[in-house]
């Protein structure tokens, strides 16, 4: 389904990632790991296509087609779903009219016709009793005071909305406490098929116990330096970073 | 001849034409000295620092066109809020059309200010109101002095005028470049509530300036909501001048759309003569090109107890301009007064220009008054978040304008007006989405 090969990109001259190769297939779980600053979150980014990251080398398939070229909105059309870090607040747009919008403008670039209102609305009562999330709730401006779990709730509830084909959960986990994570975990898990793939992008374990992953990989300075199963992860937990940066010199 | 020249010495044609044996035409003539004394207004003056009206001034305007144009309801249908049962004044190049217009005498009376001004039945009203609040300015004299035509409302005591009334200015462009200048009176009477659009239209692209005057006396318990739609021709430019006298527990709004035009230059003023009393000043202005959109505020507190409300919200595209200037005098009698101004303005490109001032000049000493003025650019990791979403860069540029602009939508009681507005704002910002927010 993905496929990056020898990924180079870098941001105003400062070279982040360094030749990384991925590939995530239908049905699998992927993890990535990785010590602050290995360059996680840019690669999420990228591979959503935000513009200020220059990709100098290597390049990204969805599907058998590169997507470099692609604006960030075309890459969502075509089944790519970022879950953002720090989702960002859109004061005056309620979460129910922005998922409308989001959905209906999919449609469109699809050649479809707007989604009948009363589907929409079933769906959102169904997706958003998945997330545990409250009625009142959705009525709300997009994110704006919205509590750290509020937030990653809202990310998943979108995901369940826009069914991707691919969703790359960046640090979906901080913030959360036990009970939200548990839900997030729960609304992922219910959202997995063998049709679509996951990216699991976190620091820690923790997550891990919920979402269990196909393969680990850990990103260490712009580069896939070692990759395994489940396993891997809960060996990083108990050993630290320092462990793979010692095994690399 | 220049344009001042050519006003003052057409004042004898324009006096063959009207009643001179009368009060308003003393005070039409003492106006006309004052404009001739003062002139149009220049960037000299600080009112006019920001807001040049010199090419404006330059064109050969026609200053009373005499041919009778007919328009078809058909081909300017669409300026109206049709789908609301309403009545209606309309003025062709600034004479009256009857057969677009739908006036009423039954309780109350929507007609014409040409009849006002001389039919004794109204001789009373005319006394009392007319020209009481307006100031001796230059274009309110200039307005003053050849004050024939306009809207004339008076709502007796108690009555609840059931449909809103629509006032519009057509312009035809049957003359190379047409001066109008619309005089209009609206008296509501106590406990008595009335909602009223206006709208000034230029059908071709020949200049129109338009120097309109507007007063409004709203008395005890009375409820007034104006509408303004400014979305003319770029070679149309409006002065529009409206004075508002509020007596106690008196409620007025004014809501100022303003999308389009050459130059828009609004000089909004509320006199506040008693307690409780609230006025409502919202405006969104959406422009591009050399447009130019130009908001005069004053608010003057004179009584306690009351509160005044202040909104707009600007977005300036290319070499756009806009000036806001937002005045509030709370006076030392008027204490617990309760004033709030905010200005919020989104220059969406670096050729685009605001400039944004608020004056507050308070001698009371237990008052709330705040003021937040803000100017930004649109929030480039809210865009990425909508395209990540699929929605597309330009829908998500409008959706986060549309939201920014929302606030002051929210306060518009007719929903007909409302759903225009938010269609103009699509229109305007090119999308086609609902907003429905």
């Amino acid at each position: 389904m993905l496929k990056i090969e020898n990924l180079h990109a870098s941001i105003e001259d400062k070279s982040i990632l360094k030749g990384l190769s991925l590939e995530v297939k239908a049905g699998e779980v992927h993890a990535i790991m990785g010590p602050n600053g290995a360059g996680k979150s840019t690669l999420a980014n990228i591979i959503a296509g935000k513009e200020e990251y220059e990709v100098t080398a290597g390049n990204i398939e969805l599907d058998g087609e590169d997507i470099g070229e692609l604006a960030p909105e075309e890459r969502a059309h075509n089944g790519i779903f970022l879950s953002f870090q720090y989702p960002v607040e859109i004061p005056g747009v309620s979460v129910t009219n922005f998922i409308k919008t989001a959905i209906n403008e999919t449609r469109k670039a699809k050649g479809l016709e707007d989604m009948p209102a009363k589907d929409m609305l079933k769906m959102i009562r169904e997706k958003s009793e998945l997330l545990e999330i409250d009625r009142k709730f959705l009525s709300r401006s997009l994110n704006e005071g919205f509590s750290g779990g509020e937030k990653k709730r809202n990310e998943i509830f979108q995901m369940a909305m826009l069914a991707p084909k691919l969703a790359i959960l960046d640090e979906t986990d901080s913030g959360l406490d036990i009970d939200a994570l548990r839900i997030v975990a729960n609304g992922v898990n219910k959202l997995k098929s063998k049709d679509n793939a996951v990216i699991v992008i976190t620091h820690y374990q923790r997550l891990l116990d919920y979402i269990v992953p196909d393969f680990v990989h850990v990103l260490h300075d712009g580069k896939i330096v070692k990759s395994g199963d489940a396993s891997l992860a809960l060996e990083l937990e108990a050993k630290g970073y320092d462990w793979i940066k010692q095994e690399l010199v | 001849m220049e344009l001042k020249d050519k006003l003052v010495s057409s004042y004898v044609a324009f006096e063959n034409r009207v009643e001179t044996d009368s009060e308003v035409h003393e005070i039409r003539s003492k106006a006309l000295q004052n404009f001739e004394a003062l002139g149009f207004p220049t960037k000299k003056l600080e009112a006019w620092k920001y807001t040049s009206l010199n090419a404006v001034l330059k064109q050969d305007y026609s200053l009373f066109p005499n041919k009778e144009n007919n328009i078809q309801l058909a081909d300017v249908k669409k300026y109206f809020i049709h789908d609301i049962d309403a009545y209606k004044l309309v003025f062709i190049d600034g004479k009256y059309s009857s057969f677009l217009s739908e006036t009423t005498h039954d309780t109350f009376d929507v007609c014409l200010m040409s009849s006002a001004l001389v039919k004794p039945k109204y001789k009373a009203v005319i006394e009392n109101y007319f020209d009481k609040i307006a100031t001796k300015d230059n274009l309110t004299s200039l307005n003053t002095a050849f004050a024939s035509e306009g809207a004339y409302i008076h709502i007796p005591k108690n009555v609840e005028v059931e449909k809103p009334i629509q006032i519009i200015n057509f312009t035809t462009g049957s003359e190379a470049a047409t001066l109008l200048q619309p005089r209009n009176l609206i008296v509501v009477e106590q406990n008595a509530h009335v909602q009223i659009i206006e709208r000034n239209q230029s059908l071709t692209s020949n200049p129109v300036l338009t120097n309109s005057v507007t007063e409004v006396f709203a008395a005890k318990d009375a409820t007034v909501d104006i509408y303004k739609i400014q979305n003319d021709d770029e070679n149309a430019s409006l002065v529009d001048n409206s004075y508002i006298e509020q007596k106690s527990k008196s409620i007025v709004s004014v809501h100022t759309f303003s999308f389009g035009g050459n130059i828009t230059r609004n000089n909004l003023n509320f006199f506040q003569r008693g307690e409780h009393i609230d006025s409502i000043l919202k405006g969104i202005t959406i422009i591009e090109g050399k447009q130019h959109v130009d908001h005069h505020t004053l608010v003057h507190h004179i009584a306690p107890n009351c509160e005044s409300h202040q909104d707009y919200k600007g977005i300036f595209d290319e070499r756009a301009t806009g000036v806001f200037n937002g005045k509030v005098i709370v006076e030392k009698e008027a204490q617990k007064t309760n004033a709030y101004q905010k200005n919020n303005n989104i220059l969406v490109s670096d050729k685009a220009t605001i400039n944004a001032k608020p004056q507050l000049e308070i001698f009371a000493d237990d008052v709330k008054c705040s003021h937040g003025c803000t100017i930004g650019q649109l929030d480039e990791d809210a865009l990425f978040y909508m395209q990540q979403r699929g929605i597309p860069k330009k829908e998500g540029k409008a959706l986060l304008m549309y939201a920014f602009a929302n606030t002051v939508l929210e306060s518009v009681k007719i929903p007909e007006v409302k759903q225009r507005i938010t269609k103009l704002i699509a229109k305007k910002l090119g999308v086609d989405i609902g907003f429905d927010l």
